[in-house]
């Protein structure tokens, strides 16, 4: 069990905050394309066995096993049925920005794990699927993809390896729900972005109804360096089932908002004090954390403060390390304001395909705003609960429950602010009903 | 895009039956079917719709936005249905259903940028005659708030048509409508002292890349 902070020299991600050029020339001088086909040589299942050994779990929200998500693959492609890898780029979670970083100051890192991925997991071409508001670091990837086909990394015979691989980049315009894996092959197919029913899984039938396995950019990204430094290097930081390094992105009421890539279970404080510059206005005045994207409960300060910064560590208090995407509040903040503006998101970014959720979060919404001025009944934050509840588990995808959750985490920690502006509006009424007469 | 008034059909088909793409637009949608395995060419359906907002913002010196006929031309383009590319357009809300302004201004108004101050944001806005979901009287702007546009480290932010301006604040943000006013090209990206996404002030971590490319793989041993 190790804790301790990252020393540069562990990073993967060394030119995040593009202070050098993210061309393939100066990648390749940090390390990128050293020799990847030696990484293929080992064999499609040796790089799989070695991303499982790492205990690398998906950096997109869900924490599911990298290296297990691949075995799901078919050995022998059918005739017809290619194999795909589609790179979720649609980052679009609230307080997440990290893949942007990747993509527009390091994408051949990202570009290199396509393709070691992609053959791992025998597949015959990988699509980028980057979020439509991503224009200029669409413009980066296209580019950066056209290098490295033209050094002959992509292609016929990439990187010498024998095997043919193609990587391209597809746009999205503007819909939340494309983050969903079966919305994006949706969408990559030319429809809404609509979920699908699972079963099928996408490794069974996804895009095109071929074999399809969905990584983060970060999960794939981080691939190549795990193979060249070995699942013992990468073992080295974290405590156990929540290992490596982190991409976290620290937002909100920080001194010094920042992109920064840690040791997985880096405590709270540390991550804080030591990146961000810590808590704006000092320890004592942090209100509550959301530590992994709009998606996960919010953490009030007591609970969270020396907290590791991991899956476990994270569950063990109710929320979630989702995307590591920390947005700090301070005793400023509308706590209410700041959940219901989240209701708002998910109101907005409903497919509309699963009546409990294109009506609940509209519903639950309305509700927030009204709890935001006081402008209820005590017994309308119980309703609001069970509602909640009702959406919760009972859609397609995970939207539902994602709406559901932060609104739960305000009623679970902050439910006498909420009864107080109730309160003081009923009684500031009853008030001026006396002053009147 | 919400809250928008679709125009008249029947004067919308009058101006744009005649579209048709650019000489330099046929290569490259030429190249954007060909992304797509063979009889998939309903992939290419929002590449396509994106470069055809995009070609009729040249031909209007807006944004850009995606006239019935511009979709229906679009879908024939792909074989497919006129009603599926239009559920498409109406789907995703970077395609404008109805014209927009000069410069299209996306302000975030999500929690994390709400946190860093998107009101003073929008109240900048407000001042200069912007309001959510209209065009300003000469043309020029175009106040929609957006959802999360992932940049939450770099917030309050804006998006105005292709470019970020980020940090902002309520002065800021008045600087930069007044540039483009202008015909200016304001800077883009953060609006304080940092480059991209690393802590005001300079780095905390990996500070040998400020100033060079550093090799750290000789210090893996």
């Amino acid at each position: 069990m190790s804790t301790a902070l990252l020393a540069d020299k562990d990073r993967i991600f060394t030119n995040i905050y593009g202070f050098q050029p993210w061309n393939i020339d100066a990648a390749m001088k940090r390390g990128d394309w050293d020799n990847t086909k030696a990484l293929m040589d080992r064999g499609q299942d040796a790089i799989i066995e070695e991303i499982k050994a790492s205990n690398l779990r998906g950096r997109g929200g869900a924490g599911f096993p990298t290296g297990m998500k691949w075995s799901f693959m078919p050995k022998e492609p059918k005739e017809g049925k290619p194999s795909f890898l589609l790179i979720n780029a649609d980052e679009s979670e609230p307080g997440s920005c990290k893949d942007r970083e990747i993509i527009r100051n390091d994408p051949h890192k990202l570009i290199e794990g396509a393709l070691v991925a992609g053959y791992a997991m025998r597949a015959r071409a990988a699509y980028i699927y980057i979020r439509g508001e991503f224009i200029r670091e669409a413009e980066t990837l296209f580019a950066a993809v056209a290098e490295a086909y033209a050094k002959g990394f992509l292609g016929k015979n990439a990187c010498g390896s024998g095997y043919d691989f193609d990587v391209f980049v597809h746009r999205g315009a503007g819909a939340y729900i494309c983050g969903e894996e079966t919305a994006q092959i949706e969408s990559l197919e030319g429809k809404k972005g609509q979920p699908r029913l699972k079963p099928p899984f996408p490794a069974g039938a996804g895009l095109y109804g071929c074999p399809t396995t969905v990584n983060n950019v970060e999960s794939i990204a981080v691939a190549p360096t795990i193979l060249r430094r070995g699942a013992v290097w990468f073992n080295s930081f974290g405590r156990d089932n929540n290992k490596g390094t982190k991409l976290f992105q620290i937002s909100g009421h920080v001194n010094t908002p920042c992109v920064v890539e840690e040791s997985m279970g880096v405590s709270f404080r540390e991550l804080i004090e030591r990146h961000a510059g810590g808590v704006r206005g000092g320890w004592d005045n942090l209100l509550a954390v959301i530590p992994g994207g709009s998606s996960v409960p919010l953490v009030p300060a007591a609970q969270i403060m020396d907290a590791p910064m991991d899956f476990d560590g994270l569950k063990a208090l109710g929320s979630g390390l989702g995307t590591a995407a920390v947005i700090v509040m301070d005793k400023s903040t509308d706590i209410v304001r700041a959940i219901s503006r989240l209701s708002y998101f998910y109101k907005h970014e409903s497919c509309g395909q699963c009546t409990p959720c294109r009506e609940g979060t509209g519903w639950m919404w309305r509700v927030m705003e009204r709890l935001r001025e006081g402008n209820a009944e005590l017994s309308e934050i119980d309703m609001l609960e069970e509602v909640t509840r009702q959406v919760e588990g009972h859609t397609i995808c995970a939207l539902g429950d994602a709406a559901a959750w932060p609104i739960q985490g305000l009623i679970r920690h902050f439910r006498p602010e909420i009864e107080r502006r109730i309160n003081e509006r009923n009684g500031g009424a009853a008030t001026l009903a006396v002053a009147a007469e | 895009m919400a809250d928008v008034h679709i125009p008249d059909e029947a004067e919308t088909r009058a101006r744009w039956s005649g579209f048709a793409w650019s000489a330099a637009n046929v290569a490259k949608v030429k190249e954007i079917i060909g992304r797509y395995p063979p009889g998939r060419q309903h992939s290419a359906v929002m590449p396509l719709l994106d470069l055809a907002q995009r070609q009729v913002g040249v031909e209007t010196q807006t944004q850009g936005w995606l006239p019935i006929p511009v979709i229906e031309y679009v879908a024939a383009q792909i074989d497919m249905p006129k009603i599926r590319a239009l559920e498409v357009a109406s789907f995703y809300t970077m395609y404008n259903l109805a014209p927009v302004g000069r410069f299209h201004v996306q302000v975030c108004g999500t929690t994390p940028c709400m946190l860093r101050g998107s009101d003073d944001v929008f109240r900048a806005c407000k001042d200069k005659g912007l309001s959510k979901g209209h065009t300003t009287a000469d043309g020029l702007f175009t106040l929609t708030e957006v959802e999360c546009m992932g940049t939450c480290t770099n917030a309050p932010m804006v998006q105005i048509n292709d470019d970020n301006y980020e940090d902002l604040t309520y002065e800021t943000t008045a600087t930069i409508l007044d540039a483009l006013a202008k015909g200016e090209n304001p800077k883009t990206g953060p609006q304080v002292d940092r480059l991209g996404a690393e802590p005001q002030g300079g780095p905390t971590t990996l500070k040998e890349m400020v100033s060079e490319n550093h090799d750290y793989r000789g210090d893996w041993a």
